[in-house]
Order: C-alpha cells, then sequence, then structure tokens
C-alpha cells in the first residue's frame, strides 16, 4: 500500500526518440489510475519505467517514499500483469503463482496458504495443477492476476491485459478486476487504449498523446470537461463532434459555408466547437443556445438508440447526433441541430486547448 | 487440439513421398539389409569362397574383449562429445543473445565452423595440438604439461573429443540461439518482476523453456558422435596410439577394409546400428515426454 508518484520523468530510446517527455503525476494510495491514450503514445512505456524494465532518462519514480529510478524490478515491491499473461508454460498453475514468493524465500506453508486464497478468490481452485496451456484465454488472465496478487505488493502495474480476449470476456474479466481492486485496496496503474475500459476502471484517468499528458481526472471530469480536442474526441464513443466555426466582429458563430450556428464568444481568431453527439438534438429544445439547420445524411438505428449522421449547414461538416428509440428520416430531410449552452466546448483552432 | 484432415486420395500421398522414400530406401534400408546379411556369411578377402555361418560372427565379436572395450569406449567419447559440443554453445548463444550491435556478424563468425569437413578440421587441430610445432602444445609444455597425443591415449582421447565437438558448437549455437529468441521477452521480465536474479532466470525459467531444443540436439549429437566423427578419428589418429581413440565405427571401417575381415566387420556395423536405434527410441521414449510442456 503506497502512492506512487512521478516527477518529470523522460525516457530517450537509444536511437533518439523521445518515447516520454517529462511526465509527473501522483497516483494516491489505493487508487485506480488508468494510462490511456492512442497506440504510441508512451503509456506502456510509462508504466515499464515505473516497473524497472526500462531505465528513467531523468526524472524520478517514487514508490510510497523510495526513489526507486535505481532499483531492480524485484526490489520495487511491484506486481505486473503483461498483454500476453507471461505465464510461465512449465510451470503449473500453482507453481506459477508460488514463483515469486518461493525467489523471495517465503517458507512453503506461507506460500501453499497465499496460493490457496488467491486461487479462491479468482475462482480457480481447480486448475492449480493444470499447465497454462491446458487454460482458457480466461482463466489464463486469472492466473497472470494471481501470480500478481499473492505477492501482496505495493502497487500493480496491468499493460493492456484485457486486450487478447473476446469482447464478452473483456466485459466481464474488466468488473471483475475493479471488484478485486476494491476489496483489496491495492494502489494501481493500469495501461489501456480502449476509452470505455478506461471510463469504467478508474479512479483517476491520465490521458496521453505524443509522450504527454493532456488530461489528468476522475473519468467524469474528463468527459465531462475535456481540456483539448485530442481528449473531447478520444474520450466517449461515438466521439465529440469538432469541427472548426469563424468568429465575426460581434462575436457570433459561423461555419465555413456561412451558415450561423446561433452561439457566441468574446474569443479572437478562430475556433474549435465541440459538442457531444449525446447532447445534441432534433427535437425542439427550448432555450437551446445551439441551433443550426442541416440535412440528414444517414441514419444507423442500434436498437436502443438511433445514431443520426447530419450535414450541417450546406457542405458540412458532418455530425453525429445520438437520438433515443428509433429515428427514420430519410436521407436528405432537412432537421435543426439543437444544444443547450451548458453543452458547448470551445477550443482554441491552432493550439486545441480548451478556451 | 489437434484435429486429422482426412484427404480422399489414396495416390498422391505416396507419390509426394515417393522422392524422399526411394533416397531412403537406396541410401539406408538396401546397405543396411545388405549389413544384415554379410553379417551372416563367412568369406574370404577376395570374395572366392563364401559360407553361411549364422550368429556365429556375432558371437566371435561379443565375445572378443576388445571389442567391449570399443564399445565402452565409444559410449565414453560420445558422452564427452555431447557435453563438450552443448555446453559452449549455449553459453555462446546467451552471449549472442545479448549483443545489440553488429549481432549478425558474431552469428556468422560462430556459425563458420560448421562449414568445415571433419577432416579438415582434423587437419586443423592435430597442426594446433602436434606436440613439437603445435600452437597449443607448444605453451602447454611451458607451463609443465607433456602433452603428447601420439604417445599418450589420454591425449588423443582430448584431442579427438575437442575437434569432434568443435564442429558441432557451431550447429548447437544455431539452435540454441534460436531456441533463446522464442522465448517471449515478457517471460524474463515476469521472472525479474518475481524476483528472480540473473541466475535463477536461467535455472529455473530458461533452460527449461529450452529443453525441447536441448533434447533434438542430444539426439543429434549422439548420432554424430556415434557416425560422423570418422573423418576426424581417421585424420587425426587411426583410432591410435594402441586402440586408445578406436571407436565402433572406426573398427567397423578397419576390420572390414584394412583386415579384410567382411563378416565381423558387417556384424560390427549391425550391432552399431541397433545400439544407436535403442539410443535414440529411449530418448525419444522417456525424455521427450518431460521435456516438451
Amino acid at each position: 500500500m503506497a502512492e506512487v508518484r512521478l516527477n518529470g520523468v523522460r525516457k530517450v530510446y537509444a536511437g533518439g526518440v523521445e518515447a516520454v517527455k517529462g511526465v509527473s503525476f501522483t497516483v494516491p494510495d489505493k487508487t485506480f489510475c488508468v494510462l490511456v491514450g492512442p497506440s504510441g503514445c508512451g503509456k506502456s512505456t510509462l508504466l515499464r519505467l515505473v516497473a524497472g524494465l526500462e531505465t528513467i532518462t531523468s526524472g524520478d519514480v517514487l514508490i510510497g517514499d523510495d526513489r526507486v529510478n535505481d532499483k531492480d524490478p524485484s526490489d520495487r515491491d511491484i506486481a505486473m500483469v503483461f498483454q500476453n499473461y507471461a505465464l510461465y508454460p512449465h510451470m503449473s498453475v500453482y507453481e506459477n503463482m508460488a514463483y515469486g514468493l518461493k525467489n523471495r524465500g517465503t517458507s512453503k506453508a506461507d506460500i501453499d496458504k497465499r496460493v490457496k486464497e488467491a486461487a479462491k478468490i479468482l475462482a480457480i481452485e481447480g486448475f492449480l495443477n493444470r499447465k497454462p496451456r491446458q487454460l482458457s484465454g480466461g482463466q489464463r488472465q486469472r492466473v497472470a492476476m494471481g501470480r500478481a496478487i499473492v505477492r501482496q505488493p505495493k502497487a500493480f502495474l496491468f499493460d493492456e491485459p484485457l486486450s487478447n480476449l473476446d469482447a464478452k470476456l473483456r466485459v466481464q474479466m474488466r468488473v471483475e478486476i475493479r471488484k478485486l481492486q476494491r476489496n483489496l485496496g491495492v494502489t494501481s496503474i493500469y495501461v489501456t487504449h480502449d476509452q470505455l475500459e478506461a471510463m469504467t476502471l478508474g479512479d483517476m484517468l491520465v490521458v496521453m498523446n505524443g509522450g504527454v499528458i493532456e488530461q489528468i481526472g476522475s473519468p467524469l471530469e474528463v468527459y465531462a470537461d475535456p481540456a483539448s480536442t485530442f481528449v473531447a474526441t478520444f474520450i466517449g464513443s461515438p466521439p465529440m463532434n469538432v469541427f472548426p466555426v469563424s468568429v465575426d466582429g460581434a462575436g457570433i458563430l459561423s461555419l465555413a459555408d456561412g451558415t450561423r450556428v446561433g452561439a457566441t464568444s468574446d474569443h479572437k481568431g478562430d475556433l474549435l466547437l465541440g459538442l457531444r453527439p449525446e447532447n445534441l438534438t432534433i427535437d425542439d429544445l427550448p432555450g437551446a443556445t445551439f441551433v443550426a439547420t442541416g440535412r440528414v445524411a444517414l441514419m444507423e438505428p442500434l436498437g436502443a438508440e438511433t445514431l443520426a449522421y447530419i450535414t450541417l449547414g450546406t457542405s458540412g461538416p458532418e455530425i453525429i447526433v445520438r437520438l433515443q428509440g428509433h429515428a427514420t428520416q430519410p436521407p436528405g430531410t432537412p432537421v435543426t441541430v439543437r444544444a443547450a449552452a451548458s453543452a458547448i466546448h470551445r477550443f482554441d483552432a491552432k493550439t486545441g486547448r480548451k478556451v | 487440439m489437434e484435429r486429422k484432415v482426412v484427404y480422399p486420395h489414396l495416390v498422391l500421398p505416396y507419390l509426394l513421398l515417393a522422392p524422399q522414400l526411394i533416397i531412403i530406401a537406396i541410401f539406408f534400408y538396401l546397405p543396411a539389409g545388405q549389413a544384415v546379411w554379410m553379417s551372416t556369411l563367412l568369406q574370404d578377402p577376395l570374395g572366392l569362397s563364401v559360407r553361411f555361418v549364422g550368429l556365429e560372427n556375432f558371437e566371435i565379436v561379443l565375445s572378443d574383449p576388445a571389442y567391449r572395450e570399443t564399445i565402452a569406449r565409444t559410449f565414453l567419447f560420445s558422452i564427452l562429445v555431447v557435453v563438450v559440443a552443448l555446453v559452449p554453445a549455449l553459453f555462446l548463444a546467451i552471449m549472442a543473445d545479448r549483443v545489440v550491435r553488429g549481432a549478425s556478424i558474431y552469428k556468422t563468425i560462430l556459425i563458420i565452423p560448421y562449414a568445415i569437413a571433419p577432416a579438415v578440421a582434423g587437419a586443423l587441430f592435430l597442426f594446433l595440438f602436434a606436440p613439437s610445432i603445435g600452437v597449443i602444445s607448444w605453451p602447454l609444455r611451458f607451463v609443465g604439461v607433456d602433452w603428447n597425443p601420439r604417445i599418450d591415449g589420454l591425449d588423443a582421447m582430448i584431442l579427438v573429443v575437442l575437434s569432434s565437438a568443435w564442429k558441432q558448437i557451431a550447429y548447437n549455437f544455431l539452435f540454441f540461439l534460436a531456441g533463446l529468441q522464442s522465448i517471449p521477452k515478457s517471460l524474463i521480465e515476469a521472472a525479474k518482476i518475481d524476483g528472480a536474479n540473473a541466475k535463477r532466470q536461467f535455472w529455473t525459467i530458461v533452460l527449461p523453456l529450452l529443453a525441447p531444443t536441448t533434447f533434438f540436439l542430444i539426439v543429434v549429437n549422439v548420432t554424430y558422435a556415434f557416425f560422423e566423427t570418422f573423418g576426424v578419428i581417421h585424420s587425426m589418429t587411426q583410432g591410435g596410439p594402441g586402440k586408445s581413440t578406436e571407436i565402433m565405427i572406426y573398427k567397423v571401417w578397419y576390420d572390414g577394409f584394412i583386415a579384410q575381415d567382411i563378416g565381423r566387420s558387417a556384424a560390427q556395423s549391425v550391432i552399431l546400428m541397433v545400439i544407436v536405434v535403442a539410443l535414440t527410441v529411449v530418448q525419444f521414449r522417456y525424455i521427450d515426454r518431460k521435456v516438451h510442456y
């Protein structure tokens, strides 16, 4: 049990590639922190820096009060769950889980007790004598978790542990990982590129892009108040609609083709406007600030809801509107899209940062 | 899960196997059959009188104390060759696996010995270890080792083991390197996090995962030591001094082609074949099960 702190951590590879460009944040004790971002954003490298599998170029990593920069992975008191599980194929499930304890000289009786406890928690008691190849993907995943929890480490590190599972199992394991972490109360850092996993698992989200942090916050904060267009389009599915608007002298916003959208701004220079599909409607909305006309391009019925692709103004942009229930307007139907003032996000057109 | 695929063709599979089967038939089954037949005959050196004697050749060969010594010597020689060929190969492979820059250069250098013919390898070692002029035996004498493989049987044995194994190291190195590279990196990383130091990583993770490779190499190297070391021995010691480096395959050749005792030579070659087949069967039946996970 400990907090994990990163101070200006940088990682430059031998070839000169800077994978992590000075990252600082603190994961408080018992917190589930999710590092999320597209592939190549440096999130996995960051996790490996915390684990000690890569050397830190500059900056500090602290686990508890220990500066662990120069410590071997084995001395950092952490446990890691790998994407491909990394189970030892020649050892039984029991031996896999016992290996880390054995290396640390834990007594046989103690190992036995801990392994059986962990097996019980993860419901893999029946498989202790099996080899990893005799297990299904979900069971292997549990063994990998078991190997982590028997150690009772200061922190868990997860490197995309669910990406090798099928969709149904992924949802199930996601819930289990969350419950397990809550029950054990171990500080955890979890890397994923799946924004849904990030939203549902994390107490704390760290959104990364290109080796830097875009935003840190709770999942709902990040969702409700994205700091940049990157975060806005990365978190949420379907993604937030972001399109350019120009601001005239009176502060009135209009699309490229001159269609006015109702909203105003005192920002100087062009803006990017962000609107979540679920905050938009094509029905009447009293007091709506954003009002723009357009035509239906396509309707996608998903059962409980319908995604409407609407071309705003005469020539676009095309935005997505999430409608409740069934809607079946044919393509070309003229519609008016509306949103409340609170749902409008404004970003600087040049920097992409929130204004 | 293995699934059997059944094709409805009757002739095609045999046709596709035919080239391999024909080669095996002509170069293995035919000579082997001939050896079995010849081992039951007694003939004079010129082949003028041939007499069927049943198993008499085997009786004579097996009751000869010199032949039993040869068998024992062959086992000792094979074990030594296998160990000397495998251990350094594994060590080199581990080192080469860690090299980042110029890896292919190291690999090429380490593989080259495999391309050298046994007789050439023999000649090379003969020069290196020649008692009076060898670049290795000279400093050996300096430090007080009386090295002379032409007189001393043990020195001769060491010499043929070294030169036989040296050639095989390149081959084994290649397989060990491939084996090492097929071990997922994350397993080693997991072991590091699990608190295993380099030594424990090797003994508990790397070596067990190399077991199938090691097993394969043991089978190949045993066969090599039994049969293919003829060239090395012939070019270096001719089985001497005395009989101290005469292994079974060498004695087969010597008794047959020099001593002209075809029947007993054939009997020895049958015995040799039976021993190697038996060894291979034992290896596959008992070890194979333990090394595959």
